[in-house]
């Protein structure tokens, strides 16, 4: 019975090729829109992601306890600067190990004082945070093991305190320590997490430990991967050794943690996902449209086709075996359309992707879930008209003409 | 001529369809085919009513070959619509094989239109743009033979009114005696119980006429398929061996045809066969 109708559905959409291709237009428009849009939204998505990538993602960031942020548990070790130099030494695919530990102050300068955070660390900072200095120089080697009074301040330090005046060589009070000014690092701008970048001032570890702090303690380590190396591979190398170093049992959970930039990479991929998604939502309502379309169509056609109708009845045709030819008429109709708009899709977004520069990814998934809405769009919105026409009585629907 | 013309095989061995299809239009034993009782006919309401049939009494057996006649407007295509199970009466019963007909479900309808009816239209009701031999193929198709046998019976049923090599064209590209030819073939393919035929030779000359007279007969004869015709032509009417005479809206009366007409026509030896004399 499937078999004859599609026989008759054939035959019906081959005697009105163009009016059929009309027909199906808004299906093809519609799912080729959902497609294109899902196609290019995924390749954006990719494009952020790399972009992320390769911006800092090579940045790892180690700290003590399990949690980032506040709610470190307050029972975990601090690392040492041993720690530090073991991370440097044995781990060769690090680029750069920088310690840090931080301290909230206010800085003061004649009469103006702003309040910053003052982060001990050496110049391996400078590398693993991408920083590079707008003027002046980088610590030296004495004043890191000395631990000197000196200090690297950010563009936002040096805009309160100094406005538009050189800060280099001058003298900023941090509580009862007098702190010579050695470099100016090069503004970032607002970062992406809503947190002023260049509000910081930056001393050595060791002037920080002894003389504002009073221990020696590293609260936190930056590490740089060499580029080209693998960082999963890195962070279990480093895992592994710090385990060792704090002496954590092979069935005891971590005390510290190793981050790298892949969860605010995914953060961001998120909002394109969103933005995808309402892209899709808005071209399948042209699927609806194209839906309607059909239906418009296939009720035209029964009407014009009433006289047909009647013979079929006549010779015998039941009133669901009507229903399913023009049903399935309906459903060859819009999966046809599907199938154009599949092809149409494709073509259309390499086309886009190459000159949008956004990377062309094929979701087999949308494909096959769009090809099944078109199938079902026909189901739906020939509905009506099939019944319409298995519903005709025989003899009204002979005279008709 | 007819493909089981030659297999000798019955229409009921060679009838296509599911056993429950069949068992939905079988007979109640002993009674006559076609039976209507006080059918009535009225289009229309008020004093706009068009009484097309007033009260139409008449039985057809088995076998049989019946010829209507009357003047224009009489009613004969309405009744012939009543027999074909495509309208119902306004009033009166209709019994075909004994089985209630005004009781049965649409789709009880249309099974025996499909199984034990072959129609031919006044209007010859061929689907447009459609070729001859897929019109004919038509009620095969829900009759779901394979679509070899299909067209292999479609074939032999147009090369038995004489359209071979006709196949391919639509009704547009055929004449109109070559279209009733077509609906013809159409009502005969499917091997039926009853044809019937609303003027089947009313666009056709004389020679052709009695070509499809013969061929309807041969049906009659060799298989026991019933016919009832309408014609408006005494000789095609000679063919019968009953002619019913309707007269607005009423049968005004029986006849046997006029057996020396019918003779010179046939060249048979009587003409006109009893009821019952077919295989059934
Ligand atoms: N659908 C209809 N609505 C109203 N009146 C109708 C309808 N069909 C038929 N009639 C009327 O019923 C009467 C009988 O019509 P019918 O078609 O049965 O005549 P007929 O005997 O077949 O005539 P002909 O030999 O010209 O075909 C006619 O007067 C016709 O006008
Ligand atoms: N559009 C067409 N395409 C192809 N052949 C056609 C077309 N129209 C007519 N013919 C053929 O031309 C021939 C003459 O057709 P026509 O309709 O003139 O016949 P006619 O003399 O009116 O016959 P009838 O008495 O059966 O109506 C027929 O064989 C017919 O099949
Ligand atoms: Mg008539
Ligand atoms: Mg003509």
């Amino acid at each position: 019975m499937l078999g004859n109708s599609l026989l008759l559905a054939i035959r019906e959409i081959r005697r009105n090729v163009l009016r059929s291709f009309l027909t199906i237009l808004g299906i093809v428009i519609g799912v080729a829109a959902v497609i294109v849009m899902v196609t290019l939204g995924q390749g954006a998505t990719a494009q952020v992601k790399t972009q992320i990538e390769s911006l800092g993602s090579n940045l790892l960031i180690v700290r003590p306890g399990q949690r980032m942020g506040p709610g470190m548990s307050a029972d975990a070790a601090r690392f040492t600067l041993a720690d530090v130099t073991a991370l440097r030494r044995e781990v060769p695919s690090l680029a750069a190990v920088a310690p840090g530990t931080s301290q909230s102050m206010t800085a003061i300068v004649g009469n103006e004082n702003w309040s910053t955070t003052v982060t001990g660390t050496d110049n391996a900072y400078l590398l693993a945070r991408n920083w590079t200095l707008a003027a002046g120089r980088a610590f030296k080697d004495g004043e890191l093991r000395a631990g000197k009074a000196v200090c690297i301040i950010g563009a936002t330090v040096r805009k309160e305190l100094f406005g538009a005046q050189n800060p280099i060589d001058q003298r900023v009070r941090l509580k009862n320590l007098s702190c010579e000014i050695v470099g100016l690092l090069q503004d970032k701008g607002q970062s992406s997490m809503g947190m002023d970048q260049d509000d910081l001032v930056l001393m050595p570890i060791r002037t920080v430990q002894r003389r504002i702090k009073g221990d020696q303690d590293v609260d936190v380590i930056y590490l740089s991967v060499r580029a080209g190396r693998s960082m999963d591979r890195t962070i279990a190398d480093v895992e592994r050794l710090l385990r060792e170093r704090r002496h954590i049992g092979p069935f005891d959970e971590d005390d510290f943690s190793v981050r790298d930039m892949r969860e605010i990479t995914n953060m961001l991929a998120g909002t394109t996902t969103v933005l995808t998604s309402l892209l899709g939502a808005v071209a399948s309502v042209s699927l609806l449209v194209g839906g309607i379309g059909i239906m418009n169509i296939m009720l035209v056609s029964v009407t014009e086709r009433t006289r047909e109708i009647g013979i079929r009845l006549a010779i015998g045709a039941r009133e669901d075996e009507v229903l399913l030819q023009f049903l399935v008429e309906a459903v060859v109709l819009s999966s046809f359309g599907g199938l154009l708009g599949i092809l149409l899709a494709l073509g259309t977004s390499l086309l886009l992707a190459g000159m949008l520069g956004v990377p062309f990814i094929l979701d087999g998934g949308i494909i096959a879930l769009a090809f099944l809405f078109s199938a079902a769009v026909g189901i739906v919105f020939g509905w009506v008209p099939a019944r319409r026409a298995a519903r005709l009585d025989p003899i009204e629907a002979l005279r008709h003409e | 001529m007819h493909p089981e013309a030659t297999t000798g095989a019955g229409p009921a061995a060679q009838r296509a369809g599911t056993d429950a299809e069949h068992r939905a239009v079988a007979a109640a034993p002993g009674s006559p085919l076609i039976e209507l009782r006080g059918v009535t006919k009225v289009y229309g309401s008020g004093s706009a009513a068009m009484h097309a049939l007033r009260g139409i009494d008449l039985t057809i057996g088995a076998g049989e070959m019946v010829a209507v006649m009357g003047p224009s407007g009489s009613g004969k295509s309405t009744a012939m619509n009543i027999l074909g199970c495509l309208d119902t009466p306004s009033a009166g019963s209709y019994r075909f094989r004994g089985l209630d007909v005004d009781a049965m479900s649409r789709d009880q309808r249309a099974l025996l239109r499909r199984h034990a009816l072959g129609f031919v239209f006044q209007g010859f009701n061929l689907l447009a743009r459609t070729t001859a031999l897929e019109n004919v193929e038509l009620p095969l198709i829900y009759h779901r033979l394979p679509a070899a046998e299909r067209r292999g019976r479609a074939r032999a049923a147009l090369a038995a009114v004489g359209l071979t090599g006709w196949e391919q064209h639509t009704p547009a590209e055929l004449s109109g005696g070559q279209q009733q030819r077509v609906a013809i073939a159409r009502a005969l393919v499917t091997d039926p119980d009853v044809v019937l035929a609303d003027e089947p030779t009313g666009n056709l000359d004389s020679a052709r006429s009695r070509e499809i007279m013969d061929l309807l007969r041969a049906m009659n004869r060799e298989h026991g398929i019933t016919v009832v015709m309408i014609t408006h032509e005494p000789d095609m009417a000679a063919y019968a061996g009953r002619i019913v005479h309707f007269l607005d809206g009423l049968v005004a009366c029986e006849a046997a045809p006029v057996a020396d007409s019918a003779a010179a026509h046939a060249g048979a030896d009587t003409g006109a066969p009893a009821p019952g004399t077919g295989r059934r």
